[in-house]
């Protein structure tokens, strides 16, 4: 199907993009990559009046060391996360997700704060927002502000994005060289969304677990972070039984629904196989 | 239905400027084929799914039914066309020929560029990075598996010609 009529926008700067924005009203929308809008633009699911093209701001697109944390600018592709020796060395959990998003060329052109924008409850850039407490940063006309990732996401599709405001970069905790991750996620065909997907970082002390942090999509309208379901099983020594213990209480604590071709049931045994291998693979990387 | 000017944009594909008269909802993808008459370039799903009507832009894999013409002014698209040189099958062309990795062809279009660009940039992949780059290109005649063969094929043929031309 082809799109219905748009009007084109093409700022060259974000302040120029903002004012755009706010004097389109809410039936202008901005596009980075396109690869979610475009879809929804050609089947008429997203009928703007206008796209503000955000593609000509390259300033937004970057990977910067923050210290603590990593800071990648909104219009970074995924293909340049998925490849930036930065993100590799600072936030591998990050990286490694980024190569699972869509296909060869879907990540070339698709961009982060796209996908964050975009919300889509499946998709892996907010999982991993959520699992580590990324903020995002968003910029409106005259300001900006910096919204944890546990209040970003609101619903399936649904955020706390403004209709006249656009992701500026996000800033993601860095995961420490004696911390292992993982990043999970079972699919029916290579390069599909995920029905359910888990990202882990754990560190030891003593061959004991003393932090973890883990989240999970898939099993709810917002990517979840399971960290106060694994609180009770900290300070125990690291082996594949407490992982399988871990996975247990994960797939006893969520509650997804069924819908139209997969049950709950079989999203409760993935989310247990799943967190199950993310964490014993997470461990061997943390025992280095 | 609300009414959108045309725009008269500049796209520059296969190194020729094209001057079009386009609404901003084109597709790149029809754009290439109605208005440049670039048919080479195929449209399947016209979301993003097949990746038959890939294309490249500025050197990088593209779907073209998911961008805009009008996006494109300012940057280089190069479509299946431009792959051959004056009747001569680019290696990848010729593996893809000699080991019948295609039957139809509808997707073939999409699958070569993806790997042009691909290969380019990573020119002894392993065949399992070949597949995970593969999954993004449907093909229903083949199966896939003679694909996979004519690509390691052409990297061979591709890194011997650098070699070549570096001696």
């Amino acid at each position: 199907m082809k799109p219905a009529a748009f009007d084109y926008l093409r700022p060259s700067s974000l302040e120029e993009a903002l004012q755009q924005l706010a004097a389109g009203g809410d039936r202008a929308k901005v596009i980075a990559g396109g690869q979610s809008l475009g879809p929804m633009l050609n089947m008429r699911l997203a009928m703007p009046s206008a796209l503000i093209d955000l593609n000509d701001l390259t300033e937004l697109a970057y990977v910067r060391d923050g210290g603590a944390f990593l800071s990648i600018g909104a219009l970074t592709r995924h293909e340049q996360i998925a490849g930036s020796a930065l993100v590799q060395a600072r936030c591998p959990l990050l990286g490694q997700a980024a190569k699972t998003i869509g296909h060869y060329a879907i990540r070339q052109r698709g961009t982060l704060g796209g996908s964050l924008a975009h919300a889509d409850p499946a998709a892996q850039f907010p999982l991993i927002a959520m699992t580590l407490g990324a903020e995002i940063e968003i910029a409106r006309q005259g300001g900006s502000r910096r919204v944890p990732a546990s209040a970003f996401f609101q619903s399936a599709m649904a955020t706390a994005l403004a209709p006249d405001e656009i992701i500026r970069c996000v800033h993601f905790p860095t995961i420490s060289v004696n911390e292992g991750m993982s990043f999970q996620l079972f699919n029916r065909r290579h390069g599909d969304y995920a029905i359910v997907a888990v990202a882990a970082t754990v560190a030891l002390q003593d061959e004991r677990v003393v932090h973890v942090r883990l989240g999970l999509s898939g099993v709810s309208a917002i990517p979840q972070s399971c960290d106060a379901m694994v609180r009770p099983l900290l300070g125990q020594l690291a082996s594949a039984v407490w992982a399988a213990d871990v996975a247990r209480a994960v797939r006893a604590a969520v509650t997804p629904e069924d819908d139209a071709g997969i049950t709950a049931v079989y999203r409760k045994e993935l989310t247990e196989k799943l967190v199950q291998q993310a964490l014993e693979r997470a461990l061997t990387r943390a025992k280095g | 239905m609300r009414h959108v000017e045309k725009r008269l944009i500049t796209l520059t594909v296969n190194g020729e400027n094209h001057e079009l008269r386009v609404e901003p909802r084109k597709l790149l993808a029809d754009a290439l084929r109605e208005d440049c008459r670039l048919t080479g370039t195929h449209v399947g799903c016209e979301h993003g799914v097949c990746g038959a009507c890939t294309v490249l832009v500025d050197g990088k894999p593209v779907r073209s039914c998911l961008t805009y013409a009008i996006q494109m002014e300012g940057h280089e698209v190069a479509t299946i066309e431009s792959v051959a040189s004056n009747g001569v099958l680019s290696p990848l062309q010729q593996a893809l020929h000699e080991v019948h990795g295609l039957q139809c062809g509808f997707c073939t279009p999409g699958i070569v560029m993806t790997f042009e660009a691909f290969l380019k940039s990573n020119p002894a992949p392993s065949e399992e990075e070949i597949r995970d780059v593969l999954s993004g290109n449907l093909c229903r005649c083949t199966g896939y598996q003679n694909i996979v063969k004519a690509i390691q094929m052409a990297a061979v043929q591709m890194r011997r010609n650098a070699d070549h031309v570096a001696a």
